[in-house]
């Protein structure tokens, strides 16, 4: 239970921090750049080096390439939705969900087949 | 090409209770990762490394904000709030090459060198791959 507490502050706090580093920077496409920031992977990478060790943390970054791929995914089809679409932001980016879950997981799937 | 501007009003304009949904979605999915990893191993929870987990979070902030930044200036703002949010999401588009050069380089490297040079060298790089791709796609 505390181990999980502290990956929630640490977590808490690596998001925050970039998602203020976005506020803070014009023009939107610039600012946009820290939307995807590896935040949450800075986290769980630095927990996973203290606890399991270098080794354990390379299987998850390893793991980390398909979903950083289902990204580039996600985020071109939720700015087409919006751009194009005329989407609320919310509805847009959350549908899109499906398609990172679809792209994230078939990669995984073919990456882990092939390795 | 439009320069880079560090704006302070950018982080005014943000208020407390949207700090804190930020915090709460981000040390959330970070828990959630950890729990992931936990029981279906780290090759499954590496995935949801690369989670857009505050992405949903961050895009509608940007939209309300533009929305309310016109609504004061007595316009609509609607489709333009959108708009501007499909933007930050086009930002996003290109800091996921960065995303992957991240990923990459950190799977390479964390067992060949001393492991938190290579998280820190991996955060320069996801810096430096995003900001290369955005004046790339600015200049051209």
């Amino acid at each position: 239970m505390l181990e999980l507490l502290f990956r929630f502050l640490v977590g808490g706090v690596f998001v925050s921090l970039f998602a203020a580093l976005s506020d803070l920077f014009k023009p939107q496409t610039f600012a946009g750049l820290f939307g995807a920031a590896p935040s949450i992977a800075l986290a769980t990478l630095g927990l996973a080096i203290l606890r399991e060790g270098p080794g354990y943390a390379a299987i998850e970054a390893h793991s980390m390439v398909p979903g950083a791929i289902a990204f580039f995914l996600y985020a071109a089809c939720a700015s087409w939705v919006m751009m194009r679409g005329r989407a609320n932001a919310l509805v847009a980016t959350s549908l899109a969900l499906i398609v990172w879950g679809a792209a994230a997981f078939g990669l995984w799937l073919a990456w882990w087949a092939r390795a | 090409m439009s320069k880079i501007v560090v704006n302070f009003d950018g982080l005014r304009r943000t208020r407390w209770h949207e700090y804190g949904i930020r915090f709460l979605a981000g040390g959330t999915i970070t828990a959630l990762v950890g729990i992931i990893g936990k029981k279906f191993g780290p090759s499954i929870g590496g995935l949801f490394l690369a989670f857009p987990a505050i992405f949903p979070a961050s895009a509608t902030l940007v939209e309300k904000h533009e929305l309310e930044k016109k609504r004061n200036s007595g316009m609509n703002g609607l489709l333009r709030s959108r708009e501007v949010a499909g933007v930050d999401a086009a930002g996003a588009v290109m800091g996921s090459l960065g995303l992957l050069a991240f990923a990459l380089f950190v799977s390479y490297l964390l067992q060949r060198e001393p492991a938190w040079q290579v998280l820190l060298a991996g955060a320069l790089i996801w810096m430096a791959v995003s900001a290369t791709v955005w004046w790339i796609c600015k200049t051209i």
